[in-house]
């Protein structure tokens, strides 16, 4: 059988994949001949779509940058295609918006540092140097600048400190000096600068503490470079003054020597000797002129350095360097009037050594002169005419007087023609000499000038040093009197004011307390007035409420039990209608239970409970159909037994009665009269009325028309007039408990 | 109560029926014993038996309405 089936299935399933096949050959047929349309329709869509795609991806591309270095750095050639359409990517506008923000930033940040750091050394000034906004004038736009160029210099040091990224070197970083470049040098550094943000309190006082730690730091680094220039210098100048002295000394000393020489007379040794000393002098003279020379080289370069420095730190222009910069000037102006003064010495003693040159020379000319005309008058005469007493003979001597004399009248007509032009060679070496007197007057003026001039500018600062400390000195104790005075006042009127408002408030507080106590008052009194109010009310409302609720819930539980009851009795009722057509209902004993429980304390209904049948509760009742059913077959039987009574039972009566049963025709249903009269008492008519009265649901009734039934037939129907009597009385019962429940329940539910 | 007249009627119908038949053997065996096979006794006791039958069937169908009463002696 199963196998049958399987070989069912299986045909049926070859039948139907054979025409699949079929179909899907047909459509493969169909397709085959649609082919190259169908296929060159996919190729065409997806071409399309992939050009759809390029082209979005690049459109997009150029509008979103992100998103281009995102293909571009996942997509393998994709930079060469995007190069390609859209060209290289630009950096300006790759770079996101906050750069060049930040680009613009540190110019303006830089402006707005440098104000706050003007602002913040302006007062600094004020702290530090207590110099008044009218005395800083020519000066503070100076420092100010200087400081600012210093606090810019030095805000990119600390931004360069502070930031990771490097910052740019500021437009104004190129104006400071080369000192506070060389203190500055490792700020330059490349970067951006941050966003600009205010700094705090302890980042100004540490900016300031950190300019005037800078400040420090130059003026030390200041004064000691002073120093040592000021100590190379000075050591310069006390050298070269010293090889001037020395030079001096070695010029005087060979002058001397050379006058001595000139006028001395002696023995030849001693000339000789004195010749060699005077060499020596000489070649002294000149080492010590040369060494002068050089020391008085070094001397103004050490000076020259020295100025340099003093100018540089006047370009620094750090008030509290002034002192030394002006002690440095006057040491300078000192050393430069020492140096002066010694090598003016020097060219005196060398233009008076110069003189006695001259004259020596000219001596020694005349004297070789004079040997020459000698050793040309007398040729073996030896040129030291002095020690020639011994050798010379009479002819030679009188040569030579002879020649002495020619001499002296040479010279006598040479000194005439010179006293003649004395006069002019006189005014002429006084022209000469007025001129170099001149010049050396203009010279010595000029320097002396300078050196006043010097001194003067030095004295001029000292004093404007001095006068401004003391007007500094002078503002300080104004200002400290004026602030005490101030202090004073706003002592003395806060005084006055807190005790005058101390007065107000005290015042003020106490009416306000008062009202306050009063309200405060008024309100707990109102206040448990109203509580009492509502406690009473509160309580009243409770019991009210608890009585209600007492009420319902005896009420409820009334209900509850009347509800109880109506179901057990509902319960009861149903149980009736259990009773089939033939069979009975069920017992009516656990219903009736039931009832009897969920009515304890009603008498009533316990009354009526306990009236049910004894049968009904055992056995159950038969429904009305049942009965009704049963009696229309009870019916033909009474009417056969009709005439059966005490009297008339034997067998024939029972013959001749179904004999009238077969032969009696009578209505099957009749309408009862409302009185029964005695014709009306006919077992047949009974029969009618019953059977009417049961047609319509009148069982009691009919029940009654039956009792009225006699003799046999009574005796036939009693079952069923018993099980009518049953049925009825507890119908009855069940019907008078239902109603009572009922209205038991009406009576409980509270009607809205 | 209704079925009981019913069960009277089978009971006495078969009661008269087996007491007829019964007549009817026993006169049967008497005509054949002691009465020469006459028909008389056959009818006699079949007359017997229905007869028999039909009294029990009445005093069955009678039963309800039968008093019984009891002597009682007075106490005087």
């Amino acid at each position: 059988m199963l196998r049958v089936c399987l070989r069912g299935v299986k045909a049926t399933a070859q039948k139907s994949s054979g025409r699949i096949r079929l179909t899907n050959v047909q459509q493969c047929r169909e397709y085959t001949t649609g082919e190259s349309s169908g296929a060159s329709r996919v190729v065409a869509a997806g071409l399309l779509t992939v050009t759809g795609g390029i082209g979005g991806t690049i459109i997009y591309a150029k509008w979103d940058h992100k998103f281009r270095a995102a293909v571009e750095k996942n997509v393998p050639y994709s930079e060469w295609l995007l190069g390609l359409a859209l060209g290289p990517v630009s950096q300006d506008s790759g770079l996101p918006i906050r750069k060049p923000m930040e680009s613009i930033q540190p110019p303006s940040m830089l402006e707005k540092q440098m104000r706050t750091s003007k602002a913040k050394s302006e007062k600094k000034l004020k702290e530090t140097t207590e110099y008044g906004a009218q005395d800083s004038g020519p000066t503070s736009p100076q420092p100010a600048q200087n400081i600012q160029a210093e606090a810019s210099a030095e805000a990119t040091q600390i931004i360069s400190a502070i930031s990771e990224v490097q910052s740019i070197p500021a437009p104004c970083d190129t104006e400071p000096t080369a000192a506070a470049a060389t203190v500055f040098q490792d700020t330059k550094s490349a970067g951006t600068a941050e966003p600009l943000r205010e700094r705090s309190a302890e980042e100004v006082a540490a900016r300031l503490a950190q300019q005037n730690q800078d400040e420090k730091d130059i003026i030390t680094s200041l004064s000691a470079r002073l120093d040592d220039s000021l100590a190379s210098s000075a050591k310069a100048t006390l050298q070269a003054i010293g090889a001037q002295e020395a030079a001096l000394q070695a010029i005087t000393q060979h002058t001397h020597k050379l006058k001595e020489a000139m006028e001395a007379e002696g023995p030849s040794e001693e000339k000789s000797t004195q010749w060699k000393d005077l060499e020596a002098a000489l070649a002294d003279r000149t080492t010590s002129v040369n060494d002068a020379k050089t020391a008085l080289v070094k001397a103004n370069e050490a000076l020259d350095s020295l100025k340099s420095v003093i100018d540089k730190s006047k370009g620094l222009k750090i008030t509290a360097a002034r002192p030394l910069i002006l002690a440095a000037e006057e040491n300078l102006h000192k050393m430069v009037v020492d140096l002066d003064k010694v090598v003016s010495k020097v060219q005196s003693a060398e233009s008076e050594a110069k003189i006695v040159a001259q004259y020596t020379e000219l001596v020694h000319e005349a004297k070789q002169q004079f040997q020459r005309e000698v050793s040309s008058l007398t040729p073996e005469i030896q040129a030291n005419w002095k020690g020639l007493t011994g050798k010379l003979s009479t002819d030679d001597l009188n040569a030579l007087i002879a020649h002495a004399h020619r001499r002296i009248d040479q010279l006598n007509r040479e000194l005439a023609e010179q006293r003649v032009r004395e006069q002019i060679h006189m005014e002429a070496a006084l022209e000469q000499q007025r001129a170099e007197d001149q010049r050396a007057l203009d010279k010595a003026v000029g320097t002396a000038k300078q050196h006043v001039k010097e001194e003067a500018r030095l004295e001029q600062e000292r004093k404007l040093a001095e006068l401004r400390e003391v007007i500094e000195a002078e503002m300080r104790t104004q200002l400290r009197r004026q602030a005490a005075a101030h202090t004073d006042h706003v002592r003395d009127v806060l005084k006055v004011q807190e005790q005058e408002l101390r007065a107000e408030a005290e015042q003020e507080l106490s009416s306000k307390l008062l009202a306050q106590e009063t309200r405060y008052r008024q309100l707990t009194q109102e206040q448990l007035d109203d509580f009492t109010l509502d406690m009473n009310a509160a309580y009243a409302r409770l019991k009210g409420v608890e009585e209600a609720i007492d009420s319902h819930v005896e009420a409820e539980e009334e209900a509850r039990k009347a509800h109880r009851l109506w179901l057990s009795v509902e319960a009861l009722t149903y149980t009736l209608k259990t009773a089939s057509t033939e069979s009975p209902s069920m017992p009516l004993e656990d219903a009736a239970e039931a009832v009897r429980a969920s009515c304890v304390e009603n008498d009533f209904a316990l009354a009526l409970a306990s009236a049910l049948p004894e049968e009904s509760l055992k056995r159950g009742v038969y429904s009305e159909a049942s009965l009704r059913a049963r009696f229309n077959s009870l019916r033909s039987l009474a009417r056969r037994v009709a005439l059966i009574d005490e009297s008339h039972n034997t067998l024939y009566q029972y013959f001749l009665s179904y004999v009238q049963a077969a032969l009696l025709f009578e209505k099957q249903q009749e309408v009862p009269p409302t009185q029964l009269r005695s014709e009306d008492l006919d077992p047949f008519k009974l029969l009618s009325y019953a059977s009417y009265c049961l047609e319509h649901g009148d069982l009691e009734l009919a029940a009654k028309l039956v009792n009225q039934l006699r003799g046999e037939a009574r005796r036939v129907v009693e079952d069923w007039l018993i099980e009518a009597r049953l049925t009825l009385e507890t119908r009855q019962v069940i019907s008078l408990l239902s109603a009572y429940a009922n209205a038991v329940g009406l009576g409980t539910t509270q009607a809205p | 109560m209704a079925d009981e007249l019913g069960r009277k009627w089978d009971r006495c119908l078969a009661d008269t029926a087996l007491k007829t038949v019964t007549g009817v053997g026993i006169g049967i065996v008497f005509s054949v014993l002691f009465f020469k096979r006459r028909t008389w006794p056959v009818s006699f006791g079949s007359g017997l038996g229905l007869g028999m039958g039909y009294s029990n069937c009445q005093h069955d169908f009678r039963s309800p309405y039968l008093i019984h009463g009891r002597m009682v002696k007075e106490q005087s």
